[in-house]
């Protein structure tokens, strides 16, 4: 786990991330918090603040008695939410960067394109 | 409701004051970081809480009562400090015999399984145990107990890395079955920052920070980049440490700012470095 980053958040973007790549699939359960716990090696509590973070956002539903599962629809929430975040996240940073090495745009452009070959 | 709740507590000793009106609260049901640099008043704190010393003045209650020489209390204690004394004659069943008429909740089955994990020798007398064995046996006393209340006082002297893994998943593992508090008492941060969910620092008597782990986390940053930058950035926020290098600055900051970091480095402490720069004095500039 990175240490400078609350950890319920952390176990948040994990499960995203498993709901992106489909290895969770919509009404599939999630680990239990004391799994997830157990797996991470991080306290119980802190695990099940980043699953009820999912259950705040409708990405997991809970099932009474059983645990916890994903959405329907959670794989477009997950992805509408990352592409928002995306130019923050991304593409800020990179032209930040770009700035200070003297790249333009045009120059980043280019770059991109580059790098894109053969993807 | 809360397992511990101490409001202006002081102890004083012929010429020191070890706690300076101390006021805490722990919840019922997690695992609590009792951090603080030797002599900052964690032992005497806990030696007050478990009932063997008394407070010179304030209030402390343990489950809503004074522990002080109150059985009912007590037995839903369990206290494991640096270094146990065992009667000389002591074998590893003795110490585990004497555990379970003390503690009510007490898991014989849970005990034997721990002893095996950490290796001990059942037949040994336990003065002739090496220092981590003997670290090893309060560990699993402390577990077996499953106290409503359990007191970790830094209780891995000797113990080596692998054995400390074993004691947190084993208390991680077991905590989630029968949820507990439990206060540990450490200065491994950086090995149980992950597992405790609230974290008291307590510094010269005092407590300086009583606020969630998860909070903690993230909260202060440590900003780099060309001085004026920084400064820009920081915005004349106090910092907690500074250090300067030619042009280049490097400040930490208790709260990331709000505003965006324009040709900074922003990166978050741990909760360790946190700590450490929290209790630093003598490097504070």
């Amino acid at each position: 786990m990175d240490e400078g980053r609350p950890l319920f958040q952390q176990i948040a973007e994990q499960i995203e991330g498993a709901i992106l790549d489909g290895s969770l699939a919509a009404d599939t359960q999630v680990p239990s918090t004391n799994e997830l716990a157990a797996f991470h090696r991080i306290n119980p509590a802190t695990a099940a603040k980043g699953v009820n973070q999912l259950v705040t956002d409708g990405i997991l539903y809970k099932k009474r008695g059983i645990g916890m599962f994903v959405a329907q629809d959670a794989r477009r929430r997950v992805l509408d939410r990352r592409r928002e975040a995306f130019g923050r996240d991304f593409v800020e940073p990179l032209l930040a960067e770009a700035r200070r090495l003297g790249l333009d745009a045009e120059d980043v452009k280019n770059l991109i394109e580059k790098w894109g070959e053969g993807r | 409701m809360s397992a511990v709740l101490v409001k202006d507590l002081t102890m004083r000793y012929r010429g020191h004051t070890a706690l300076h009106g101390v006021g805490l609260e722990l919840r019922e049901n997690t695992i609590h970081g009792l951090l603080g640099r030797n002599g900052a008043g964690k032992t005497t704190l806990m030696r007050i809480l478990t009932g063997q010393e008394f407070e010179s003045s304030g209030q402390v209650e343990v489950f809503g009562d004074a522990p002080r020489e109150n059985d009912a209390v007590l037995r839903r204690v369990c206290f494991i400090r640096e270094s146990l004394k065992y009667p000389s004659y002591f074998k590893l069943r003795e110490a585990l015999a004497a555990a379970r008429i003390a503690c009510d909740s007490w898991d014989a089955d849970f005990a034997a399984r721990l002893v095996r994990d950490f290796d001990l020798p059942a037949n040994r007398q336990l003065k002739k145990l090496s220092r981590g064995q003997l670290s090893a046996v309060g560990i699993v006393i402390g577990l077996a107990s499953r106290a409503p209340l359990t007191l970790f006082d830094e209780p891995y002297l000797g113990l080596d890395a692998v054995a400390r893994q074993i004691f947190y998943d084993r208390l991680l593992a077991d905590f989630a079955e029968h949820p507990r508090t439990i206060v540990l008492s450490t200065h491994l941060i950086d090995e149980v920052a992950d597992l405790i969910e609230h974290v008291v620092l307590m510094d010269g008597g005092k407590v300086l920070i009583d606020a969630d782990a998860d909070d903690l986390r993230g909260r202060a940053v440590s900003v780099s980049g060309p001085a004026d930058a920084v400064a820009a950035y920081a915005d004349g926020a106090a910092p907690l440490h500074r250090s300067q290098l030619g042009g280049h600055l490097r400040v930490v900051l208790t709260q990331r700012p709000e505003r965006p970091a324009a040709g900074v480095t922003v990166e978050p402490l741990s909760l360790q470095e946190l700590i450490v720069m929290t209790t630093n004095r003598g490097d504070r500039t």
